[in-house]
């Protein structure tokens, strides 16, 4: 996908003045998967959720930890199973591998369950561009598929856009008349992919887990469409990241307890679909040949640094529908594949530092996202970590990094300190007039355009503190 | 007990009123309070822009002046979790001073979780009479989890009447720097924390931090909103000139 995540601000800019997008996410917000959370961690009971999120951590910190060794393991395990397992380094290497085992297998159309991974590294694309059709089936890519578009949350596609729009889409794609009943706008999507369903030659998955003592892979879905998928066409694609193997079946009853709750408040998803060696003899569906992809591209240099732990992630996007800026400027202002507090550690770890430079502040550090990440990323920290690289790498700009550390160096000399904050008190109430608050500041305009800036009392604590010690 | 104030530079810049009424609770629940002279910013700013060795020096600062005081309060959960949540970070590469860093990060409280849990406050000597409602500011509530302490002094007020907004835990927009860089991002997130605080129909939002005041204020009467009051908790329990009543 075309990297846009050096243009974070004006992107947010435009979301915030997008009054369609803006109806969209108040909607997302109130009625969203924030709530069910809440709900869903209640009623497990509050506490035990905590001690599952410190399991579902400790899980995946043990299984990075030795990473490399339940990759054999789990392409060990999937091998004796049938299935053959390919590895890719990039995102490149990854679409080539699908388009060799499209040119093996003849295919000529593509059905697709969702897959982040496979948006990160421009699967579809790849695809059209060596004429395989892909088809999205999951709702709310098909949605975006068709309206062109990126994810813009990395488990509700399609969250951005309100039912109207969908409704337009529908009609001009579908060539039928334009429905606004949800229940009617599915029925139709259904009908459609259910033709694409039957003629696909290949199914391609994301895998939510791979398991590594029975080599299997994992998806958790809620329409179906991911069963089908892995099932129907004769050749079965799963396609994911090398972070997320777990070692034990036992391991993953504990990620599985954490994601749907984490993810939509549900206690499961209506759908888990586990697939392990292809179709044997006497099985009553299952594809001929099973793959696994498993792709790196940038995920090898986060084991061992300061960011491991972000690998840890499950993909639930509970830290994007609890942030307050992705809820304010909706997933596609982050620029590239994966929004929100994950989206803006991630981003810059895959496609640099240096294309990225603003994600990382882009973030209040309220740990909202911190304290509900089903497995424990200190997200706030992480974005911390990667402030501090830009500065090390001299990434900031001049203005910026003279400001801190002039007011650092004199934050260090007491003295002088005093002297210029009982002048700025003055300055700054003096001109708060009598209504006490400043219109415009120079050099604070991110702050004055759209707020008011209150005055202060007029003299410093310190110097009234003298004072009353003075007199006292 | 001999409790260390620090003031904050916010507080000492913006609004030093709540300073003293700091001071007046703490001396009200029998503490002895000194302020160290030459206390300036505890880091934050530097450490949240990845300037990490300004933060580093300021740090080391502060507990140079603060290590000989019994406890220190601040009336910020934002600048006490700065000291309790990241200043053994800054120092994990230097065990003399990391050991002493964890001496006094367990010394160092935000005002109301000190007042009530470390000095237990009995009579609360403010009169504010009225209706409010009650902002949790992010680093309070969720590094040093202050939540019930301010709602339990704020029940010994019998004037004053809580109205819990919708959404109180959420962010408020402000992130030191953010609100700056991103400002009109960290409006749109103010404005719903705005809305919010206007469906009570609370007469004051009441809250913990200099700066989500500073940026709800700043907000609050951008948008038109001349009436409700922005304060601050220790200006409300100590009865501080000009919070008054209603």
């Amino acid at each position: 996908m075309h990297v846009q995540s050096m243009h974070f601000k004006a992107r947010a800019g435009g979301a915030l003045a997008d009054d369609v997008l803006q109806a969209n996410l108040r909607k997302f917000g109130a009625s969203g998967f924030a709530l069910s959370r809440a709900k869903a961690v209640e009623a497990y009971g509050a506490d035990d959720f905590e001690r599952l999120r410190t399991a579902g951590a400790s899980i995946r910190d043990r299984a990075l930890a030795t990473l490399d060794a339940y990759i054999e393991r789990f392409e060990r395990e999937a091998k004796r199973r049938g299935a053959t397992v390919l590895f890719a380094e990039t995102g490149a290497e990854a679409c080539e591998r699908v388009l060799e085992i499209c040119r093996r297998h003849g295919v000529k159309k593509a059905i697709k369950s969702k897959s982040m991974l496979s948006e990160e590294v421009g699967l579809n694309d790849a695809l059209a561009a060596a004429g395989v059709e892909p088809v999205e089936t999951d709702l709310g890519e098909y949605i975006i598929q068709l309206a062109g578009e990126s994810p813009s949350h990395i488990i509700a596609p399609a969250v951005h856009k309100s039912k109207d729009e969908v409704a337009d889409l529908f009609a001009a794609h579908h060539r039928q008349a334009r429905k606004t009943d949800i229940g009617e706008m599915t029925r139709e999507a259904r009908a459609v992919l259910r033709g694409h369903f039957v003629s696909a030659d290949l199914g391609i998955s994301g895998g939510n887990f791979l398991i590594a003592e029975t080599g299997s892979g994992v998806i958790v879905t809620n329409e179906g469409n991911g069963r089908m998928v892995t099932t129907l066409p004769r050749v079965h694609l799963c396609i994911t990241g090398i972070e997320k193997v777990l070692p034990t079946l036992e391991d993953f009853a504990v990620l599985l307890r954490l994601l749907t709750r984490s993810a939509t408040g549900q206690a499961i998803s209506n759908y888990v679909s586990m697939f392990t060696g292809p179709r044997r003899d006497g099985d009553g569906d299952g594809p001929e040949h099973l793959y696994f992809i498993l792709v790196d591209a940038g995920r090898t240099n986060l084991v061992g640094g300061d960011l491991q732990d972000m690998l840890r992630c499950i993909r639930c996007g509970a830290c994007m529908n609890h942030c307050p800026v992705y809820r304010s400027v909706g997933g596609h202002a982050y620029g590239w594949v994966y929004p929100g507090p994950m989206g803006a550690v991630l981003t810059p770890s895959y496609v640099g530092l240096e294309n990225a430079l603003e994600l990382p502040h882009a973030a209040t550090l309220c740990n909202q996202c911190g304290v509900v990440c089903p497995v424990r990323i200190p997200l706030p920290e992480l974005l911390r970590k990667l402030r501090e690289q830009e500065v090390e790498q001299r990434l900031r700009p001049q203005r910026e990094m003279l400001a801190l550390r002039a007011w650092a160096w004199v934050a260090q000399r007491p003295w002088l300190y005093a002297l210029a904050t009982r002048w700025a008190a003055r300055v700054l109430r003096v001109r708060g007039g009598g209504a006490r608050r400043i219109h415009r500041l120079p050099g604070a305009s991110g702050w004055t355009r759209s707020r008011d800036f209150p005055a202060p009392q007029g003299a410093t604590f310190r110097d009234l503190y003298r004072k009353t010690r003075a007199s006292g | 007990m001999r409790v260390g104030l620090f003031v904050t530079c916010l507080v000492d810049l913006m609004r030093p009123s709540i300073g003293f009424a700091a001071i007046k609770l703490l001396e009200t629940a029998g503490c002895e309070v000194q302020v160290p002279p030459t206390q300036t910013c505890c880091g934050q700013p530097g450490y949240n822009s990845g300037d990490r060795a300004s933060a580093r020096a300021l740090a080391a600062k502060l507990l140079d002046e603060f290590e000989a005081c019994e406890y220190v309060v601040a009336p910020s959960g934002s600048c006490a979790g700065m000291i309790r949540a990241h200043y053994p970070d800054l120092f994990r590469d230097d065990a003399y001073m990391l050991g002493r860093i964890e001496r006094l990060c367990a010394r160092v409280y935000e005002l109301t979780d000190f007042l009530v849990n470390v000095a237990g406050l009995a009579a609360v000597p403010g009169g504010y009479s009225g209706s409010i409602t009650y902002h949790d500011s992010c680093s309070g509530l969720r590094e040093l989890g202050v939540k019930r302490q301010p709602r339990a002094l704020l029940g010994r007020m019998p004037g004053v009447e809580l109205r819990e907004m919708d959404e109180c835990e959420q962010c408020c927009g402000f992130g030191g720097t953010f609100a700056v860089k991103f400002g009109d991002v960290s409006a749109a997130i103010a404005d719903r924390k705005c809305a919010a605080i206007e469906a009570t129909g609370a007469g004051a939002v009441v809250l913990g931090d200099l700066g989500c005041m500073l940026n709800l204020e700043g907000r609050l009467r951008r948008r038109g909103n001349e009436t409700v009051k922005v304060l601050h908790i220790a200006e409300v329990l100590a009865g501080a000139p000009g919070v008054g009543s209603r």
